[in-house]
């Protein structure tokens, strides 16, 4: 799979900013979500109580986390769900390999679901034999094209119509076409042949109930529908950090979800799913299993400044509103949580070491923190890891730079002289070669204000 | 009342007429303004970047320097170096010296149009500008101070100015400070989103509360020999 790494942020930006068809998708993209998010939000005048509230919940699970896993997992495993749990991605993946092998499972179909994106699943399973197939559309169109999904909630929002289509000629033979009906088409009658004949479905989990053990999921396409109905058995893999308290909490979330994530008032499926089916007559699959994952939360959990990061909903909204990732879309960033989360999401879950360049990816404009519905202070977060990168990872020319900065600031002195050694400097050589490659730099003045003052 | 001008760093180095005219309009409206000739910086480039144990000593020189003044206010042609000021106590959080005098310094720093507008409560300030203008909301001013409507009254109060809100007003410029010069494709390709939003306006001048995001679309507007200026605003609001 086409994987660009965090690593090389700065490259893989500058190609995607080359890239016109990249950025056209983009801008109508985002900025189509942007607008419907806004008037969504504008629908309900208690807008803002709601962000409260659903903040105050998230605060209360991640201050009592252990509780409430504890309790969604009695109540789960009372109505017949098996629990596993998680440290990271490898032992999740081997979980699941060994539930599909005990079964001899041939055919895995998967709903959207980005925690087995985050723990690479698919690529487990195929090593292990079986087939995988994505049934949301988004998911399904960039399996076909062997690439990551570049946002959280649309995965393929980095194709047009035309490169679908093209992929959609070249992979199903379909005759050649950008009728999107066409194409829907042709997706949903494989996908339909792949669901009879799968014997697992994965699905992710959006909220986990804990008062009664439900898993809650929502979906446009009826895709999680079926993967959580048709295969005998479920799979739902899910974060720790997805449980609420009490059934009641999602009148507040199933508010703001949609409603930040496709500007939608409700999603047209939301699927509720608590234990398995009671008598042997029921539709439904045998065996639920829940697999519960830190990789990482608990160590996010753990800092007081960065635990909020736990609260994110997963709704994309802060990747539609920041002005980087509308220009530079979600490969860019070379993990599977783009966009200003991503870059606050990536560095705690992969470390730091190669993931130093996502927190700057940002102009601090705070844009992200304007729209994200349970009112994470995501430039925050980004000053405070870029405070960790600048003491453990930072470049010795920048530290040495900020300190000689500090210094001049700290001396009206030297900060008088430092300003009369730019004025000359200017006239010498380009001093801002990385600005002035795309702008003109204003000269610096011949006297400073100080040197104005007094004004009469 | 007594103000004190922080005129911050950027003006006093690149832009002394934004100092100039907001000491102007200051003694318009009636204030008497004092300059303390030993101020730098407010710490921001070195806070944004990361470097804390860089910025805390400067923004404690900030507070002790300001401490010492008996005005009522301190001001500041900046919403970005004024939201600095009034991020302080993050910068001191559990430090029981530091922390409160943080507190009472942030809390009497005011940006230049709210302080008119919100604290002294005066929408004209009699001056007089021919031609259409238009605002870009500075992000840190927007969305730190909340500072939104008030320069936008300020600018309908000027006489001969015509005001036209441009599209995606509230949207970065893709100045962000360090970001600028770390990743400065980005920023100019965010910047053009910006470029073309004033050139659809149709305006002579674009204004805006501060000087960074100035240089920043100003730049880009004199490298594309584009006729519309830039302005601060309080250099459209000294203006007669």
């Amino acid at each position: 799979m086409n994987h660009l790494s965090s690593e090389t942020f700065r490259e893989n930006a500058r190609a995607a900013l080359a890239d016109t068809q990249l950025r056209g998708a983009l801008k109508n993209a985002t900025s189509l979500f942007g607008e419907r998010r806004k008037s969504a939000a504008a629908s309900l005048p208690n807008w803002e109580d709601l962000r409260s509230q659903a903040r105050a919940i998230k605060d209360d699970v991640l201050s009592h986390l252990d509780r409430y896993l504890e309790k969604f997992v009695s109540e789960a495993e009372a109505r017949g769900a098996k629990i596993h749990w998680a440290r990271d991605a490898a032992e999740a993946n081997a979980i699941i390999c060994k539930l599909t092998a005990e079964r001899q499972a041939r055919i895995v179909v998967k709903s959207k679901s980005m925690t087995t994106e985050e723990t690479h699943l698919n690529d487990a399973l195929e090593a292990a034999g079986l087939q995988v197939v994505e049934t949301d559309l988004g998911e399904y169109i960039i399996q076909l094209a062997d690439e990551p999904p570049s946002h959280i909630i649309a995965p393929a929002i980095h194709k047009t119509r035309g490169q679908i289509a093209e992929l959609f000629t070249a992979e199903l033979g379909m005759p050649p076409t950008d009728d999107v009906a066409k194409l829907t088409n042709t997706a949903r009658i494989t996908l339909r042949d792949r669901f009879a004949a799968a014997d697992v479905g994965i699905s992710g989990v959006n909220f986990a109930i804990a008062e009664t053990g439900t898993i809650v999921m929502v979906e446009n396409e009826g895709n999680i529908r079926l993967t959580t109905s048709l295969p005998r058995l479920h799979i739902a893999v899910m974060g720790i950090e997805k449980v609420i308290p009490r059934f009641a909490d999602l009148d507040v979330f199933l508010k703001l979800l949609p409603r930040s994530g496709t500007g939608q008032r409700l999603t047209t499926y939301q699927s509720f799913i608590t234990g398995t089916k009671r008598r042997a007559t029921d539709e439904g699959p045998e065996e639920l299993h829940i697999l519960l994952l830190d990789n990482g939360r608990s160590r996010m959990l753990a800092h007081p400044v960065t635990r909020q990061s736990l609260a994110c909903i997963r709704c994309g909204a802060c990747l539609n509103a920041c002005p980087v990732y509308q220009q530079v879309g979600g490969h860019a960033y070379g993990s599977v949580y783009p966009g200003p989360i991503g870059a606050v999401i990536t560095p705690q879950l992969m470390g730091i070491e190669k993931t130093a360049q996502l927190p700057y990816a940002s102009s601090l404009c705070g844009a992200c923190r304007e729209v994200c519905p349970v009112k994470i202070d995501i430039p925050r977060l980004l000053l405070h890891l870029r405070g960790e990168i600048s003491e453990r990872k930072g470049s010795a020319a920048e530290r040495v730079a900020f300190k000689l900065w500090s210094r001049l600031m700290m001396s009206p002195r030297l900060y008088k002289l430092s300003s009369v050694a730019g004025r000359l400097l200017q006239r010498i050589v380009p001093i801002a070669p990385a600005w002035t490659k795309g702008r003109d730099l204003r000269p610096i003045e011949a006297r400073s204000f100080h040197d104005l003052w007094p004004i009469k | 009342m007594k103000v004190a001008l922080f005129v911050t760093c950027l003006v006093d180095q690149m832009w002394t007429s934004i100092g100039v005219s907001s000491v102007e309009v200051l003694r318009r409206v009636g204030c008497e303004v004092e300059f303390d000739q030993r101020q730098t910086c407010c710490a921001q480039p070195a806070y944004n970047t990361g470097y804390l144990n860089e910025a805390r000593p400067v923004a404690q020189r900030f507070i002790s320097i300001f401490e010492e003044s008996n005005a009522d206010a301190i001001v500041s042609p900046s919403g970005s170096c004024t939201a600095m000021v009034r991020h302080y106590p993050q910068l001191f959080a559990g430090d029981s010296e530091w922390l409160p005098r943080a507190q009472a310094i942030a809390a009497k720093t005011h940006e230049l149009s709210s302080f008119l507008v919100r604290v002294l409560k005066i929408e004209d300030v009699g001056a007089s500008w021919k031609g259409k203008v238009t605002w870009h909301d500075a992000c840190h001013g927007l969305r730190d101070l909340n500072v939104k409507h008030e320069p936008r009254t300020l600018i309908r109060h000027v006489r001969g100015a015509e005001f036209v809100e441009m599209d995606h007003a509230d949207t970065c410029c893709g100045f962000g400070g360090t970001f600028s010069v770390k990743y400065p494709e980005i920023s100019v390709a965010i910047l053009d989103q910006k470029i073309d939003a004033i050139e659809r306006a149709g305006v002579q001048a674009v204004v805006s509360g501060d000087a960074s995001c100035l240089m920043q679309i100003g730049g880009r507007l004199s490298r594309k020999g584009s006729k519309v200026r830039v302005m601060h605003l309080a250099e459209l609001l000294s203006h007669r």
